[in-house]
């Protein structure tokens, strides 16, 4: 894939992202409100650092479904219904080109919100350094690629930029119930909680606190390597899900208007 | 660059479905390199699917289709730096300026012509920092065309150029197009304007009901039709038998309205016609003699389709 040409496609999203008032908003000031209720809601008081760390972690993954995933699938549906796909199709690009530079102001948005949201969580509520930061990271990277990619699958399913805010639920919901609930839910059926834990988000939040913190929840906090066994799991989770959505994307994206 | 002898465009026996709705239902025709071919046919014709078959954005589900030598959809990657596609309609995001489409684009070609200089081409220079939003039709389809031509290609697909265009933005086209076939661009293009296949195309196809109905030179196709001579009976007066006409004299009277002959030998009838009216003092009202054009031609063709 060349990246100048992705770029350039990329610059003229940044350009229009900027433009669009109520997608700046779902992007930028929702997770920011959210935040501000969360660090003066007191949730973050009594369990101290690590607690403070799940919720940071889970504000990440926010930013993931409303800065990548929901605005993602309703700028692909208005790229398409304005025949915007069809044109780039008409030149040079490379379909996975095309994805890709549409999706790039929403990713570095969401990225630079994830740095001050980790940055604002290290300072103000004194979060520990990261037990294995390249753990952190891929767990966001692959975040970002399962977002983008299962953005391009819903997008599929939604006829407007404004349905996008009914067909995108089940994954909201989904994921938000799968990565919120699951830690907690040690005491529910085995069933209740694989499917918990095999929704899109859960494996994310997984790699991103076991990166930071050690641990997912209540286990004693593990040192940089011992935690890399921990990790397998939800790695091979994240792993299947974006083959998967690759493949789905590969065979139902579609690149202009139902006639 | 390489020397076949083979067509720029060659299509053969295309089909393609959607849906229950076969578009188009086997296609074939052939553009040269360097020519203009020029796709004609009624709305529903299968136009805008065969061309999006050339431009590769569909397989066909049947037959063949090539575009120097190459298959559209499967080889689009290699394909696409030699080509410049104008879909009919733009694709371009409203929020974008004039200038920051151009830009865009440009990014995203092997090797464009500078974007001041395509603009100028379009007569869009003036217009540069304006959204697209904020544009005439006219001049949508005329920053589409400055687009399709950003990358320098060797076939340039055009699809229905110049609709919402007005006559004087018409003509400017038409001379961009003529500058690019003289620059040796291979031209496939579509159109419902009949007089702009009359004054550009090399040859042409009309399509109706998802076939190829007649295709030729300019000259082949009209040949095949007859022309026509207009005018108006007064009351009361019947016409003779006149040489060279398509059908039997209509039974004419004059509270009919015009009547129109067609002819295979316009000068021979029209001859006949004038002396009669002469020897019999008869005024032919709104005379009017045409020969055969492509108009002929392609109302032909449509009018089989609805008596179909």
């Amino acid at each position: 894939m060349n990246t100048v040409r992705v770029r350039s496609v990329g610059l003229a999203e940044l350009k229009l992202f900027g433009r669009n008032r109520s997608a700046m908003f779902s992007a930028l000031a929702v997770p920011l409100i959210i935040a501000a209720a969360v660090s003066t809601s007191g949730i973050t008081d009594s369990g101290g650092a690590s607690a403070a760390a799940l919720v940071v972690t889970s504000l990440l993954g926010y930013v993931l479904l409303a800065a990548v995933y929901y605005n993602l699938v309703a700028t692909y549906v208005s790229r398409r219904e304005e025949l915007v796909l069809k044109r780039l199709r008409a030149g040079e690009l490379s379909d996975a080109a095309i994805l890709t530079g549409i999706a790039a102001p929403m990713v570095v948005v969401a990225t630079a919100q994830m740095v001050v949201f980790a940055g604002a969580g290290a300072i103000l509520l004194g979060l520990p350094v990261p037990v294995n930061l390249p753990l952190l990271l891929l767990g966001v990277a692959g975040g970002v690629v399962v977002f983008v990619l299962l953005a391009a699958v819903s997008a599929v399913f939604t006829k407007t930029a404004e349905s996008a805010q009914v067909t995108t639920m089940p994954v909201l919901l989904g994921c938000l119930i799968g990565s919120m609930l699951y830690p907690v839910l040690d005491d529910a059926p085995g069933v209740v909680s694989a499917v918990l834990r095999a929704m899109p988000l859960s494996p994310v939040v997984d790699l991103m606190r076991l990166g930071w913190l050690g641990t997912t929840g209540e286990a004693a906090p593990l040192g940089f390597a011992a935690v890399l066994g921990d990790a397998l799991l939800p790695a091979a989770i994240l792993v299947a899900w974006i083959a998967a959505l690759l493949i789905a994307v590969r065979r139902s994206f579609r690149w202009e208007p139902r006639r | 660059m390489t020397t076949t002898t083979s067509g720029a465009v060659e299509v053969s026996g295309a089909r393609r479905r959607y849906g229950g709705f076969e578009a188009v239902r086997g296609v074939s025709f052939e553009v040269r390199r360097g020519e203009l071919f020029a796709l004609l046919g009624t709305n529903g014709a299968g136009k805008t699917t065969t061309m999006d078959l050339v431009a590769g954005f569909g397989r066909p589900d049947a037959g063949n289709v090539r575009v120097l030598g190459h298959d559209p959809y499967r080889e689009r990657k290699v394909l696409r730096p030699r080509l410049g596609i104008m879909l009919q309609e733009g694709g371009l995001p409203p929020d974008l300026t004039v200038s920051e489409s151009a830009a865009m684009w440009a990014g995203t070609l092997t090797d464009p012509r500078p974007v001041t200089e395509v603009l100028a081409m379009v007569n869009l220079r003036r217009r540069e920092r304006v959204r697209v939003r904020q544009l005439s039709g006219g001049e949508r389809r005329r920053l589409d065309l400055a687009l399709a031509v950003l990358g320098r290609p060797e076939v340039l697909l055009l699809d229905e150029p110049t609709t919402g265009l007005d006559p004087e933005s018409r003509r400017d086209t038409w001379e961009m197009v003529r500058a690019l076939l003289a620059d040796g661009v291979t031209v496939l293009l579509t159109t419902h304007y009949l007089n702009e296949a009359q004054e550009l195309a090399d040859r042409l196809a009309i399509m109706h009901e998802g076939v190829v109905v007649t295709a030729g030179s300019t000259g082949e196709v009209v040949a095949a039709h007859p022309a026509r001579i207009t005018f108006a009976l007064p009351a009361g007066v019947g016409l003779p038998a006149l040489p060279g006409l398509r059908e039997d004299l209509p039974r004419v009277r004059a509270e009919h309205g015009p009547v129109t002959l067609r002819t295979d030998t316009l000068q021979t009838t029209l001859t006949e016609l004038l002396g009669w009216a002469r020897r019999h003092d008869v005024e032919l009202d709104g005379l009017e003699a045409r020969p055969a054009s492509l108009e002929e031609a392609f109302l032909a063709v449509a009018g089989e389709g609805a008596r179909a």
